[in-house]
C-alpha cells in the first residue's frame, strides 16, 4: 500500500527573498539566504503510512507552514518530489483534492457570511460532503449556523475552517496549527476529535508548536529547525535521545566539588544540574551520598527527559552552533 | 445560546454514518461559489450600490450629456448613443470596477487560498466570484434594451446576435481585466482610485460618452486599440446593423488580442493572498 504522504529530499525557495512565505519572517534572523531566494525548506524527506497521526514540531519560521503547502499543493516544490496517496499533489490536484481535508494556518472565510451559508457554499466545492449538520455538531458549533462569520470567536473559527476541513471525509487531513487561539477547553475537544478519526482509518500531518500537542496526539513526530528535519521518530524514542535531569541546591559551605566523582553536574550559582541517561542509578548514588555526608539536597527535581527538553535542546544547540560559526 | 454542549460527543457524531453528497462538479462549484457571492454582495452596501444605482444615475447623466449634441456630430440620434453608451457603462460599473473591489475584498480574507485548497480550479474560482456581477449586468442590459425601445424611442436591435456577442465578450473581457488590476489594489479603499484609469480611457475613448466617430481621425484610430473598443464595436452593430464587415473584423480581432494577454496577465500577476 502507499503511503499516504511522502516527502522525499522537498525543497522550496522563495524567489525574491523576505517578501517571501510564511516562514520568510525569520529571514534576517537565520542563514538561509542561496543565490537571491530564500530557502524556507531545504531537502526533508519523511513519509506516513495510512491512518497515523504524525505532527511536525517546530519553531516559528523553522519551515512546517512552508512544508505542509507543498504537501497540500498549493505551491510546487523548488526541488524533491511530495506524493499524497501516491499522486503529486500539484500536478494531479483533481485527483488529490476529493480525498484530502485542508485546515491552513490562517483560514479565510467572507466575513459576513453565516456559518450555514459558509458550510453550504464549501459543501457545493466538496465531493460527498456531509450533512453541515453533521460535522458542525462534531465541531462544537451545532446552534451557531446563523451567526456570521465576523461575529465568531477566534476559537470558533478555528472551529469551523476544521469543520469545512471534514466535509469531504477526507482519507488524509492537513492540520497547521489546528488549536492555536483555542482555550484549553477546545484543545482537548479537538485532540478527541483527531483521535476519532485517526480510529476510522483517516491520516493526519499536523503542524504545532505545542509540545503537548504532539506528544499526546502523535504517533511519530518530526522537529524542524531552519528548514530542515533534525530530530525524528516515536515521541518515545525522540524524548529517549535526550538526558534526564536531576536538580538541587547544595546548602552552604559544601563545595559542587565534593559531589560523587562520577556524576557529571554543572553548577550555576549553588544549583546543580546533573544530566543522565541512568536516571535511576545515578539518583540512587546521589541520595545514598546525601545520608552518608549528612547533606541537605533543597529542591530536589529529577525528571525523565521530554519532548520539550529535546526541542530546547535543538534550538540552543543550533544557536550555539551558528554563533561559533561568525 | 447554543444548547447543545460544545463536542459533546465528537467521536459519535464523526462515526454518525451519514448520506453523503454526490460528487462536486464545475455546475456544482461554480453555482455554489456564485451564490455565496450573490449573498455577499445583497449584504455590502458599497457593492450594491456601485452594482445598482450607479448605472442607472450613469444612463441619466449619459442621456443629458448627449442631448447637447447635434445631429451631425451624433447620426445616430440621442437615444441609441445613450444605450449604447449605457451597455459600456453598466459592463465597465458592474463587472469590472464591482468585481475588482469584491475579489481583493475575499484576497485580503484569505478567503481564494482558503478555496484553493479544495477542489475548485483556479479559473472557477474566478467565474464563480464574477457569475452575480455578471449575472446582474445582462438583467441591466435587458431593462436598458426594453426601455430604450419603450421610453428612448429607439428602434429594437438590428442584429440582436451581435449585441448579445458584443455583451458577453465585453462581460468576459471585463471580469478579467479586473482579475489583473487587483494585482496592483491592495486594499478594498483602493480600488475606487486603481480602476479609475480603465474607466476613463474608456468612458471616453471607446465611444461610451463620446462615439467614437466624433473624435479626430487620428484619436479614432488610437482608440480603436483600447480594450473595450472592440466589444463596442459589436454592441454598436448589435444596435444600429450598419457596421462594415471590415470593422467588425477589426473589432474581433482587438477582443480577441485583449483577450489572450489578459489571460496572460492574470496567469503571469495575479495573487491569491495578501502581501504580507
Amino acid at each position: 500500500m502507499t503511503p499516504a504522504i511522502e516527502a522525499t529530499e522537498l525543497r522550496r525557495t522563495y524567489a525574491g527573498g523576505a517578501s517571501g512565505g510564511p516562514g520568510a519572517r525569520s529571514a534576517t534572523r537565520t542563514s538561509r539566504r542561496s543565490g537571491g531566494g530564500y530557502d524556507a525548506v531545504r531537502g526533508i524527506s519523511f513519509s506516513v503510512p495510512r491512518g497515523e497521526i504524525f505532527a511536525l514540531l517546530g519553531t516559528n519560521g523553522a519551515g512546517k507552514t512552508s512544508t505542509v503547502e507543498l504537501l497540500e499543493g498549493l505551491a510546487a516544490p523548488s526541488g524533491g518530489t511530495a506524493r499524497v496517496l501516491g499522486h503529486d499533489p500539484y500536478r494531479e490536484r483533481s485527483a488529490v483534492r476529493p480525498r484530502i481535508g485542508v485546515m491552513l494556518q490562517e483560514g479565510g472565510f467572507p466575513s459576513d457570511l453565516t456559518v450555514a451559508e459558509t458550510v453550504r457554499m464549501w459543501a457545493g466545492c466538496t465531493s460527498g460532503a456531509r450533512p453541515a449538520g453533521e460535522v458542525l455538531a462534531a465541531t462544537g458549533l451545532a446552534g451557531r449556523e446563523r451567526v456570521r462569520v465576523k461575529q465568531l470567536s477566534g476559537g470558533e473559527r478555528r472551529r469551523l475552517d476544521l469543520a469545512l476541513a471534514l466535509l469531504g471525509r477526507p482519507e488524509v487531513l492537513f492540520l497547521d496549527e489546528p488549536t492555536t487561539g483555542l482555550d484549553a477547553e477546545g484543545r482537548r475537544d479537538t485532540w478527541e476529535l483527531v483521535r476519532a478519526l485517526r480510529a476510522e482509518g483517516t491520516t493526519v500531518l499536523l503542524t504545532t508548536h505545542y509540545l503537548e500537542e504532539a506528544e499526546t496526539l502523535a504517533d511519530r513526530l518530526a522537529i524542524m529547525h531552519q528548514g530542515r528535519i533534525v530530530l525524528s521518530g516515536t515521541p518515545a524514542e525522540v524524548t529517549a535521545a535526550q538526558p534526564a535531569r536531576i536538580r538541587f541546591t547544595l546548602p552552604d559551605g559544601v563545595p559542587a566539588g565534593r559531589l560523587p566523582l562520577r556524576l557529571r553536574a554543572a553548577e550555576t550559582a549553588g544549583r546543580v544540574e546533573i544530566r543522565t541517561h541512568a536516571l535511576q542509578d545515578d539518583l540512587t548514588e546521589l541520595l545514598g551520598w546525601a545520608r552518608e555526608e549528612g547533606v541537605r539536597l533543597d529542591g530536589l527535581d529529577a525528571r525523565s527527559a521530554s519532548l520539550e527538553e529535546a526541542f530546547l535542546d535543538i534550538a540552543s544547540r543550533t544557536e550555539r552552533q551558528e554563533a561559533d560559526a561568525r | 445560546m447554543s444548547t447543545t454542549p460544545p463536542s459533546a460527543s465528537p467521536s459519535a457524531a464523526v462515526a454518525a454514518p451519514a448520506p453523503a453528497g454526490g460528487a462536486s462538479t464545475t455546475r456544482t462549484r461554480l453555482a455554489a461559489l456564485g451564490r455565496a457571492e450573490l449573498t455577499l454582495l445583497g449584504r455590502n452596501r458599497n457593492n450594491l450600490f456601485i452594482a445598482v444605482l450607479m448605472p442607472l444615475l450613469m444612463v441619466f447623466l449619459l442621456r443629458s450629456s448627449l442631448g447637447g449634441l447635434d445631429t451631425e456630430t451624433l447620426p445616430m440620434g440621442t437615444g441609441a448613443a445613450t444605450l449604447i453608451g449605457g451597455t459600456g457603462m453598466i459592463v465597465l460599473l458592474v463587472v469590472y470596477m464591482g468585481l475588482v473591489s469584491s475579489l481583493v475584498a475575499r484576497r485580503e480574507e484569505l478567503v481564494l487560498k482558503r478555496l484553493r485548497t479544495g477542489e475548485a480550479s483556479d479559473a472557477e474560482i474566478l467565474a464563480g466570484a464574477a457569475l452575480p456581477s455578471a449575472a446582474i449586468a445582462l438583467v441591466q442590459c435587458a431593462v436598458l434594451t426594453v426601455a430604450g425601445f419603450a421610453v428612448l424611442d429607439v428602434a429594437a436591435p438590428a442584429r440582436p446576435d451581435l449585441l448579445v456577442l458584443g455583451l458577453l465578450a465585453a462581460i468576459a473581457l471585463m471580469a478579467g481585466l479586473a482579475a489583473v488590476t487587483t494585482a496592483v489594489t491592495r486594499t478594498v479603499e483602493s480600488a475606487g482610485l486603481t480602476t479609475l484609469p480603465l474607466f476613463l480611457v474608456s468612458a471616453f475613448g471607446s465611444g461610451l460618452f463620446v462615439p467614437r466617430d466624433a473624435l479626430p481621425p487620428l484619436a479614432a484610430d488610437l482608440c480603436g486599440l483600447l480594450p473595450l473598443s472592440g466589444v463596442m464595436e459589436f454592441v454598436r452593430a448589435g444596435w444600429l446593423g450598419t457596421a462594415h464587415a471590415g470593422s467588425l473584423l477589426t473589432a474581433a480581432l482587438n477582443t480577441v488580442a485583449w483577450g489572450v494577454l489578459t489571460g496572460w496577465a492574470v496567469r503571469q500577476w495575479f495573487r491569491w493572498e495578501p502581501r504580507r
